[in-house]
């Protein structure tokens, strides 16, 4: 334990020590819930306030963040949050109001969760937009259950099967499972596409639908997606689309209009909320005709229709064959709808197909300074991610090794292992916020070193040696689980 | 990479003793895999198994894999131990890091020894 430089909160504790000094109560004293329901126990650390800020102020020193550098961290769009957005969320308006007030009194929030619907709908081509599920993964499970809504109510009940690219999130096949439906592998082609096919002989009438990620992990914009979305359709299945990467395409291609029938959007992604860690995700879902009756309950709809003189009253409204509530509330109002409403407010139109060109001019400049340094497996023009082998003929260096010698140039590494049709993968997302200075520094460093992994790998295999730590022991965090500090009492394993 | 000639092999890295019925996973997919961290036998003794069928799930710090039966037939034994020392796929894949036993299993597609590591080289670019 020799290289612990902070101790934690809890060891920092010492009784008796508070942060305030509640005033004496003025009001009657009310009983405590019965004893039965109370912990005799609750070990809450006891500091004085000033204690609390040093520590988390020194923990946070430790951390990297995109506040602090570069962070390519791919299919994760760590694009820079500007700061305006923090400045909007914590608007009184908006902050001040609770979920259950009446909806004469939140006017403005309703207004603007409104207009996002609209906005989304734009963006995606799509019919209609939900904005409860929490988050990517969630939107993903709202998105398969509308679809399997869809055929019940056909009363096509033999659709069991989801189609599901071998490129694909890992979330996908999670979802699918999560409604007992049966995932259906999909290869790849060599060109990065999906396997057509592979992908005919799967189609027959079992199918509930395809859940396709296009652009897809290795940051390839299937060149055949038509085909693609026409066979799936054909078979009477669904195409679900997923927007992880839709960072790609702002104003430039809508899924809606390439035929897909639902799609969750990543807001902390694509519309810039602080994540990985740093807040919450959101994940709302748009969807074509076909599913528009199906969304959550509530909508956020016009109520009364307003005139030149009154402006229209919002209130909540249910579809038809709505597959019920997916969230307590209403969705991340302040850390989602509210930041990524004012990244689109501020970006407009073309701000917002800008943001698509750069992200995938960077990718590509980067792509084309790394080849022939890298095996680039899948080596075409990219879309705003590509992928690359950290290996070398003749070398034991790994992507991880790779990985952490970056942090010694200052660089948040790249996702790694991911996608897994790539051996040693490092999968490198730049995003549009960066400049060519930048991109140029994190270049050299990846081509210097490749040239240290000829020359003096233990350099990589000890990586990295100037953070505060030195390479975590991986395996061991793992294999040694320690998953709760403390047990109630009465507890029974 | 250690292959024995013994051995019939799955194109998705699992090996099968055609003598003896068991079953596990190649020395290639151990050392794909890196340290591997949790192990979890799907399949109990006395289930049928069909080829291609998930009959454990491995996960390592790079990833996580199902492992699928390479032939089909009843399950006559578990390795249960090795859920508690997952360790043993990496250190021993071809023997203390065993899977299964399939009973007078008949092999789905497998290829022998010479041909599985033709194969594996061609992947590893």
């Amino acid at each position: 334990m020799a290289n612990i430089v902070e101790p934690t909160i809890f060891e920092l504790s010492s009784p008796g020590r508070r942060g305030v000094t509640m005033p004496a109560s003025d009001v009657p004293e009310a009983s405590l819930p019965p004893k039965e329901l109370l912990r005799s126990e609750l070990p809450l650390p006891e500091l004085a306030e000033v204690d609390v800020v040093r520590h988390y102020m020194k923990l946070s020193k430790f951390n990297y963040s995109v506040d602090d550098g570069f962070y390519p961290l791919g299919s994760c769009t760590m694009k820079y949050n500007p700061k305006i957005n923090e400045d909007t969320c914590r608007l009184p308006g908006f902050l001040f109001t609770h979920p259950l007030q009446p909806i004469e009194t939140v006017q403005g929030n309703l207004a603007l969760m409104f207009e996002m619907q609209e906005w989304l709908k734009e963006i995606s081509g799509f019919a209609g937009v939900t904005l409860q599920p929490a988050a990517g993964a969630h939107g993903e499970f709202t998105g398969v259950l509308m679809m399997a809504a869809y055929h019940k109510l056909r009363s096509d009940t033999k659709r069991t099967k989801m189609l599901i690219p071998d490129a694909a999130h890992g979330t996908n096949p999670a979802s699918v499972g999560m409604l007992g439906m049966q995932v259906v592998t999909i290869p790849s082609d060599e060109r990065g596409n999906v396997d057509l096919e592979k992908l005919k002989a799967a189609c027959d009438d079992t199918v509930v639908g395809m859940m396709l990620t296009n652009p897809n992990t290795l940051g390839m914009f299937d060149e055949h997606i038509e085909e693609v979305v026409k066979l799936v359709k054909d078979c009477g299945g669904l195409m679900y689309g997923d927007g992880a990467n839709l960072n790609a395409l702002l104003g430039i291609v809508r899924p809606g209009d390439l035929g897909f029938d639902v799609m969750h959007f990543n807001l902390h992604k694509t519309f810039s909320v602080p994540h990985g860690g740093g807040g919450p995700g959101s994940g709302p879902v748009g969807v074509s005709q076909r599913l528009v009756d199906f969304l959550p309950s509530p909508l956020v709809g016009i109520v009364e229709e307003g005139d030149d003189e009154m402006a229209p009253l919002y209130g909540f409204v249910t579809p038809k064959n709505s597959i019920g509530r997916m969230k307590a509330f209403h969705g991340h109002f302040g850390g989602g709808l509210v930041r990524s409403y004012t990244y689109i407010a501020m970006h407009g139109p073309d701000g917002l197909k800008d943001i698509a060109q750069y992200a995938v001019l960077n990718a590509n400049y980067l792509q084309a300074r790394l080849r022939g340094t890298y095996h680039i497996p899948y080596d075409r023009i990219c879309m705003h991610e590509f992928v690359m082998e950290g290996q070398f003929e003749g070398s034991d260096v790994r992507a991880l090794d790779i990985s952490k010698r970056l942090m010694d140039y200052n660089f948040h590494p790249p996702t790694n292992y991911f996608p897994l049709i790539v051996h040693e993968a490092l999968m490198i997302e730049p995003t549009e916020t960066e400049n060519k200075d930048t991109l140029d520094r994190f270049a050299d460093a990846l081509i210097k070193i490749a040239e240290e992994a000829k020359t003096q790998p233990e350099l990589l295999h000890n990586a990295p040696s100037t953070t505060q730590f030195g390479r975590m022991d991986e395996v061991k965090a793992a294999r040694e689980l320690v998953l709760c500090c403390w047990l109630p009492e009465n507890y029974e394993a | 990479m250690n292959t024995p000639s013994n051995l019939k092999y799955a194109k998705s890295d699992e090996w099968f003793d055609p003598a003896t019925g068991t079953v596990g996973i190649s020395d290639y997919a151990q050392n794909q895999l890196s340290d591997i961290v949790f192990v979890e036998i799907l399949v109990e003794e006395g289930e049928e198994v069909t080829v291609g069928k998930a009959i454990a799930s491995v996960e390592s710090v790079k990833a996580s894999s199902e492992i699928y039966a390479p032939a089909a037939g009843k399950v006559s034994a578990v390795n249960k131990g090795l859920s508690d020392k997952p360790e043993t796929l990496n250190s021993d894949p071809y023997g203390e890091g065993w899977m299964i036993k399939i009973e007078s299993g008949q092999a789905g597609e497998v290829m022998d020894a010479s041909e599985y590591e033709k194969y594996c080289e061609g992947r590893s670019h």
